[in-house]
């Protein structure tokens, strides 16, 4: 008698036969991926990739460096205990293991989490890495005050005292080292949705134990990653080789790189950029193309352009302790004011901009569409309000006063700010431009020693989490008086709003989709206080020379060099 | 010049009808008269002088536009379209927005500027800052130079040593390094002497930095000729009769080196109109959203692929007035300086 399978029984079997094949069919397709980047890696191994930039982004501590262009190159030289998957688009989200051997389960009451550390790792100067060195690096996160000490890290057991005497830093209770066992416990104040995302970004990089507990400034400090800096100079270059002592441990978190070499030379305009990437004698510009080349690209180097959504804004923080900024009124003025539209004009056009009035991107966790500072508040800015603009300038009685706005010396930032200063002066404020190099902006707009009143800014997702824009750019710990990194430019520190982030930040750990209802609310809450000007949501555009092949684009952080060949 | 007249063919130099002789200063503006290619030039500097004057005239009654104001959304009719000042491209991909390009009407006659502002105004509001610059800075100039030139080479002695050694030091420099160095602080701080401020943008900086810089190229040829008049027989008869210091130099030194000075007037402001043309280039000259020649240039420089009259336009600008004024300062120098007779013509 053949004895039919009952139905359960046929489901169990069913799904252990799909299972099956579905097991199969990702172990080949692996196994594929595998080989086709094996054979990729023999056909485009080597040479030597140009990359160019109007200017450096300062510091090349991985630990205090906050800029996009860095972040970039600290994919493939350092890594964390967890890392972003280095794939094209929003598959980048994914978080993957790293130095860590999984991505471990958190505790019962969800605020430990215990890192198994791989065996056999070492930095490029051929150091092991050890558990020392992961208890020393998140030591040296509070030492070296970086940017998101207060932000990102201040939930870990211990990072009070660490934020109120860095130099006597140990986090003793909150990150504990079994040697013996080959393992890091964090154990955490409270539990954190998003703090595997704030051990993937690379303030959390794994550094040797003796790394200086101070910003090392030019001076590279080794890593782990498949490149390490051989030399940099801010004013002319930086260049990475091969880390010599790098073996590839998973493909997703620290793929080895196709070239041997990368040149990254400082010090040249955007047109001098894009005509040495014409000229195939640069592989690729950090900078936006400036706008008179922008259609010579959109028609004649088609081939050689990617465009690519960004989760950013282009913002001009407004210093809420400074005059007139101070007053709430002009804040919302220069807010009704502005003509997104132009700007975005002066980014490149409608297809590289977007104009908003908030400051979470669209499609990002907590956006919902609004703008109040606009011809007819609804969910999208439709046309600047210069009357009302200029009601609310009267009514704060500052006109005539003096404004400074200070740019980067960059085409698109400088225009920015020719326009904003065209503006203000329409509201009647005395208003003067300066631009100042790239290099140092971003650190100079942050320290209130230098009285900034308003500048022109970006800011670009670490990780996908409303918290990333609104508590980090805006929230009291992120201002800190007097330093180069206080990230909340504006210096606005509203604690009912605070208050609310934390709220939201222990909602998010049980309902993630309650926690975006409460940041959208935030966001409006924000906004209707004014701290900064919004102006448009870019996107990137990479113009790559003709020889670049493999171009992949991750979501978290950019353009991945080291998924690209050049030969 | 090669085509100026000689005064000796011309009838009012042979002097006026009651036989007086006339003043060198006359005759050497009777010569200047009938030089005429410096008449040419001159009358195309009083073109560009009178020009730029009327900036305002033609912003507001020609061009209907604000060229200090940024213009990004709007439109004009042309043909009896309206158009966008700064047009979105259409072709490939569709990246990037273009300024409009010449029109050669009323408005955006030369077109417009990344900042969609109409550059044929800016260009004549442009040329009153160079031109104001220029001629500034020659004034001063010529008046540190002058006093120093004078004193260093009238008294001699250790006045005359601490005073060239002091222009020694500042023509060790070269210029334009000066020029950057002093721009860069005064620019971005403003100066503050005493009681008095001046703004960091104020048109007063730029004029004061480029005519000091350039007072050692004419105080050291004022001392050179000062020493040589006072080696002359009519000052030493002068010292002779016994007539006071003060009034040799105020009668007999300081008229004789003022033909000197005149020579050095259209020099230098060509010099001068070049030199705050590159620091307004490099960002430490004139501020936005003022504009001067090399300022339009510089924002142009974004432009050059798709909107090469940004650029060009001062360009021209600032070669034309510069050839203006050698030419015209080629003719009062002749005119002027006794030496030319000794040239070949």
């Amino acid at each position: 008698m053949t004895c039919l399978p009952t139905g359960s029984a046929l489901r169990r079997g069913l799904a252990a036969a799909a299972g099956l094949l579905l097991a199969s069919t990702a172990l080949m397709h692996g196994a594929s991926a595998a080989e086709d980047r094996a054979a990729l890696m023999a056909a485009h191994r080597g040479g030597t990739m140009r990359l160019v930039a109007n200017a450096a982004a300062g510091t090349i501590d991985p630990m205090v460096n906050y800029t996009s262009q860095f972040w970039q190159l600290y994919q493939s030289t350092y890594d964390g205990l967890l890392a972003f998957k280095h794939v094209n688009g929003t598959d980048a989200f994914t978080i993957v293991p790293d130095l860590a051997e999984e991505v471990p389960a958190p505790s019962a009451d969800g605020k430990s989490y215990t890192f198994k550390i791989r065996k056999g790792i070492k930095f490029s100067n051929g150091q092991d890495l050890t558990v020392k060195d992961v208890v020393a690096s998140f030591q040296r996160i509070f030492k070296v005050a970086s940017p998101t000490a207060g932000t990102f890290y201040n939930g870990i057991v211990g990072a009070d005292a660490c934020l109120k005497t860095p130099a006597d830093c140990t986090l003793k209770d909150g990150v504990v080292a079994d040697e013996a066992a080959g393992t890091v416990t964090i154990n955490l104040v409270a539990p954190d949705s998003e703090f595997f995302f704030k051990l993937a970004v690379p303030h959390a990089s794994i550094l040797p134990a003796d790394a200086p507990a101070k910003d090392v400034g030019t001076a590279p400090i080794p890593g782990t990653g498949s490149y390490m800096f051989a030399s940099y100079d801010p004013n002319t270059q930086l260049k990475l080789v091969r880390n010599p002592h790098f073996k590839e441990w998973n493909v997703d978190a620290q793929p080895e790189g196709y070239v041997d070499e990368v040149d990254y030379d400082f010090g040249l305009t955007e047109e001098a950029g894009i005509t040495a990437i014409q000229n195939g004698q640069a592989d690729w510009l950090f900078d936006p193309p400036p706008a008179d080349r922008l259609p010579e690209l959109g028609s004649k180097f088609q081939n050689q352009v990617h465009i690519n959504n960004l989760m950013a804004f282009w913002y001009a923080p407004l210093n809420t302790n400074l005059a007139p900024f101070n007053d709430e009124r002009v804040r919302q003025a220069l807010n009704y004011a502005v003509d997104r539209d132009a700007l975005a004009g002066l980014f490149g056009g409608s297809v590289l901009a977007d104009p908003t009035c908030q400051i979470l991107p669209p499609g990002f966790p907590g956006y919902k569409p609004s703008c109040v500072y606009t011809q007819d508040p609804g969910e999208a800015w439709s046309a600047p309000d210069m009357d009302k603009a200029k009601e609310l300038v009267a009514a704060s009685g500052t006109a005539g006063q003096k404004v400074t706005i200070i740019t980067e010396d960059t085409a698109v930032s400088k225009a920015i700010g020719t326009y904003l200063q065209s503006v203000l002066n329409d509201l009647g404020y005395d208003t003067s431009v300066k631009p100042i190099s790239a290099n140092i902006q971003f650190t100079y707009i942050q320290n209130t020693k230098n009285n900034v009143q308003i500048s022109i800014s970006q800011w670009f997702q670490d990780y996908p989490a409303a918290s990333d824009f609104l508590n980090i750019l805006l929230s009291c710990a992120s201002f800190t008086p007097g330093s180069d990194a206080s990230i909340n430019i504006s210096g606005y520190c509203n604690k009912d709003l605070d208050a609310k982030m934390k709220s939201a930040l222990a909602l998010a750990v049980t309902d993630q989709a309650a926690a975006n209802e409460e940041w959208s609310k935030i966001d409006a809450a924000f906004m209707e206080k004014a701290p900064l000007v919004p102006l448009f949501n870019p996107k990137r555009v990479d113009f790559v020379s003709g020889r670049l092949g493999g171009y992949t684009f991750s979501s978290v952080f950019q353009w991945l060099f080291a998924n690209a060949w050049v030969k | 010049m090669t085509d100026a007249t000689s005064p000796s063919e011309t009838p009012a130099a042979a002097g006026t009808a009651t036989g007086r002789p006339q003043s060198p200063f006359r005759r050497a503006m009777v010569k200047l008269w009938y030089d005429r290619a410096a008449m040419i030039a001159a009358s195309v500097l009083v073109a560009i002088v009178i020009t730029c004057l009327l900036a305002p005239v033609y912003a507001k009654y020609v061009s209907g536009t604000d060229p200090f104001r940024s213009s990004l959304s709007a439109k004009i009719m042309i043909d009896g379209k309206r158009v966008p000042v700064m047009a979105p491209s259409t072709e490939g991909l569709g990246l990037g927005v273009t300024p409009i390009g010449p029109t050669f009407g009323a408005k955006y006659m030369l077109g417009a500027d990344t900042q969609g502002r109409d550059v044929a105004a800016r260009l004549l509001y442009g040329g009153r800052n160079s031109l104001l610059i220029a001629g500034a800075a020659t004034l001063v100039c010529l008046f540190f130079a002058t006093l120093i030139g004078v004193t260093s080479g009238f008294f001699g002695g250790a006045t005359d040593v601490v005073l060239s050694r002091f222009l020694d030091v500042l023509w060790a420099f070269p210029v334009y390094l000066l020029a950057i160095s002093l721009s860069i602080i005064l620019i971005a701080q403003g100066l503050t002497i005493g009681p008095f401020t001046i703004e960091s943008g104020s048109l007063l900086l730029p004029i004061g930095i480029i005519g000091v810089i350039y007072v050692p190229y004419v105080a050291r040829p004022v001392r050179g000729q000062v020493i040589a008049l006072k080696r002359s027989e009519f000052v030493l008869a002068s010292i002779g009769l016994g007539i006071p210091r003060w009034r040799i130099l105020f009668f007999d030194i300081l008229p004789n080196v003022t033909t000197t000075l005149i020579v050095f007037v259209p020099l230098m402001m060509a010099l001068n109109i070049v030199t705050e043309s590159a620091l307004s280039f490099l960002s430490i000259g004139v501020q936005p959203p003022d504009a001067s020649w090399g300022t339009i240039i510089q924002e142009g420089q974004g432009l050059l692929y798709n909107r090469p009259m940004v650029s060009v336009a001062p360009g021209i600008a600032i070669v034309i007035t510069v050839l203006a004024l050698n030419i015209l300062g080629d003719g009062v120098r002749d005119a002027f300086d006794p030496r030319s007779k000794l040239r070949p013509r």
